[in-house]
């Protein structure tokens, strides 16, 4: 018998579509080798009982619930060592995101697990997981393989589809949990700030997006401009998010919006696997950077090597000139 | 104050990574330097160190890595560190990450740190995860992704952006904190500082001086077996234009736009 147990994160009462990712995902691989997916969650009242049963929709048969602190990770690594000490779990899987990462990698030290992160697919071999990396700007994957008695499985953000399973509710049990002493020593000031402007990116057909490369927040006027003739928006990485450029909303990848749009065009943006996960399901993808050796061109359709303050307003006057004619 | 900076050196991002098919593992051969994320971490400390809220009396590079991973540790010095620490030894070569962070906390254990400083993620292989290792380890709170953080009272205000928007979290010390690279401008060498690298104290640490336990570390000691490869799904590569003549370029774009019909 192997369980496999699932870490789902959730914010003001909703469940993180990749933690469900995860755990239709756990679900499946559960069947396979002989176990039940579980999930477990941590946080206060409004984990309810009628909410927590809701992950059985994607194939949890039993959710364990603990009280404590939400947004850091090792109160979570506290109460998933102990969850799985007790019950025996063979693996603990997580979806993409940032705490992601701070508890399985803090879960495998406690429980001197193996941990592989930022995996893309998981196979079954022998009855156990093999999980596939890709490594090296994705130019090769490599499959994990554990000896240890837990594997931890870190997934890359949107690797793992979410779908309900059609099962029924989930049976939720309590577990009381004594935190760590150090896990107490890091305290939530604020979560969720949203700084900057509320922008729709998401439903937008084209998206004009600026990285570094435009060398200056100003640099983002002639992202604007282009997109206003192609009747898109104006999406942005996070290095210029955090930098202060543009607003948060408009971040695409790892901690940012996941976009899908008909066209895809990154102006100096190199194409770190941060972003990548974020966009690489757009229709057409062009890429414009200065820097040919640019990871963006291994995934784009179309490149140009070049500099886009020359490009972008040539190109903007070319296409209004186009869409006008 | 004590602060010890994790470093690493990497692959030099102009030179093709690939993968040493005899050994299974990342081909470190060639030329090296620090991991750029990591200069941020020894720029972080020496912020601190600078901006007087705190005494610091130290700050300390620390790497594990081979007899080349001292260069790594040059450039940590010459950006500002007091000294070095270097573990090597035979049998650490391997280790997972979870092997690597138990054999650094190890090595940090002896420096009673009251901060340890670190990379969001290095170069190569690319892991958000090695703090958080290090801290349960250790003991100590951890936060990865800082992109701010000052002192007061004692304590490390940290903000990062995190899945539902920034978050600000208090973090009383010592603790293990990773930092992104937005956090600040990582300065560069002074000529005098790179000549003057290699005079500054750096230890050499075997796995045994650190005290750290044969059985974890190393390929055999690791919990991860990923001595296998295949190749990824191949992906058509996308057509590239190489800008000479802007107009000629741009005409270009816009008939590819034009023939996929993105715009009508």
């Amino acid at each position: 018998m192997s369980d496999i147990l699932v870490y789902v994160l959730h914010y003001e009462g909703t469940f993180n579509k990749n933690s469900l990712g995860a755990v239709t995902e756990g679900a499946r691989l559960a069947s396979e080798i002989d176990g039940e997916c579980h999930a477990v969650v941590v946080g206060g009242d409004d984990l309810t009982d009628e909410l927590c049963a809701t992950i059985g929709g994607h194939g949890a048969t039993k959710v364990f619930r603990a009280t404590g602190p939400e947004g850091l990770a090792q109160p979570v690594v506290d109460v998933m060592a102990k969850v799985i000490g007790d019950n025996g779990h063979s693996y603990a899987l997580f979806g993409g995101g940032l705490l992601g990462f701070e508890i399985g990698a803090g879960l495998a030290a406690r429980l001197k697990a193996g941990v592989t992160m930022e995996v893309t697919a998981i196979n079954v071999e022998d009855g156990k997981l093999v999980a596939e990396r890709p490594i090296l700007q994705d130019s090769s994957i490599s499959e994990s393989r554990y000896r240890s008695d837990v594997g931890v499985i870190i997934g890359r953000l949107n690797a793992f589809e979410t779908k309900e399973s059609g099962g029924g509710s989930a049976t939720v049990e309590t577990v009381d949990v004594e935190f760590s002493p150090f896990s107490e020593k890091a305290t939530m000031v604020q979560r969720g700030e949203q700084r900057g402007e509320d922008v729709n990116i998401e439903d937008a057909p084209v998206l004009v997006a600026g990285g570094r490369g435009l060398g200056k927040a100003e640099g983002f006027e002639l992202c604007e401009q282009l997109a206003g003739a192609l009747g898109g928006a104006v999406a942005a990485t996070r290095a210029v998010v955090d930098a202060g450029w543009y607003p948060y909303s408009t971040q695409i990848g790892q901690t940012g919006k996941t976009v899908a749009p008909k066209l895809y065009l990154a102006a100096g943006i190199s194409g770190a696997i941060q972003h990548k996960v974020g966009m690489q399901a757009s229709e057409n993808i062009v890429a414009i950077n200065k820097d040919s050796n640019a990871p963006i061109f291994e995934f784009s359709d179309l490149g140009i090597v070049g500099d886009l303050n020359k490009i972008l307003p040539k190109l903007t006057d070319a296409v209004k000139a186009k869409k006008g004619g | 104050m004590k602060i010890c900076v994790l470093v690493k050196e990497v692959p030099d991002a102009a030179v093709e990574k690939r993968i040493d098919a005899s050994t299974g593992r990342m081909d470190r051969k060639g030329e090296k330097n620090l991991n750029p994320f990591d200069t941020h971490a020894i720029e972080a400390a020496m912020q601190i160190k600078e901006g007087g809220v705190v005494e610091v009396e130290e700050v300390i590079a620390v790497t594990m890595g081979p007899d080349s991973a001292v260069r790594a540790l040059h450039k940590a010095v010459s950006l500002g560190a007091d000294r070095s620490v270097h573990l090597s030894d035979d049998s650490l070569a391997g280790s997972d990450v979870a092997a690597t962070g138990y054999a650094l906390a190890k090595t940090l254990e002896k420096e009673s740190p009251d901060l340890v400083l670190l990379g969001q993620q290095s170069d190569d292989g690319e892991c958000y995860t090695i703090g958080a290792v290090v801290a349960d380890h250790l003991g100590m709170p951890s936060l990865t992704q800082v992109i701010k953080m000052d002192v007061e009272d004692g304590k490390l205000r940290c903000e990062r952006q995190a899945e539902y928007g920034y978050d600000t979290v208090a973090v009383e010390l010592p603790a293990v904190i990773s930092v992104g690279d937005a956090i600040n401008e990582p300065r560069y060498p002074s000529l005098k500082a790179i000549m003057g690298a290699k005079k500054k104290p750096l230890e050499a640490v075997s796995a045994g001086d650190a005290g750290i336990d044969a059985a974890l570390v190393g390929a055999e000691g690791s919990s991860v077996d990923c001595g296998s490869f295949k190749a990824p799904p191949s992906k058509e590569a996308g057509q590239i234009i190489e800008d000479e003549d802007t107009d000629e370029t741009v005409e270009k774009i816009v008939a590819w736009l034009d023939e996929r019909k993105l715009l009508s």
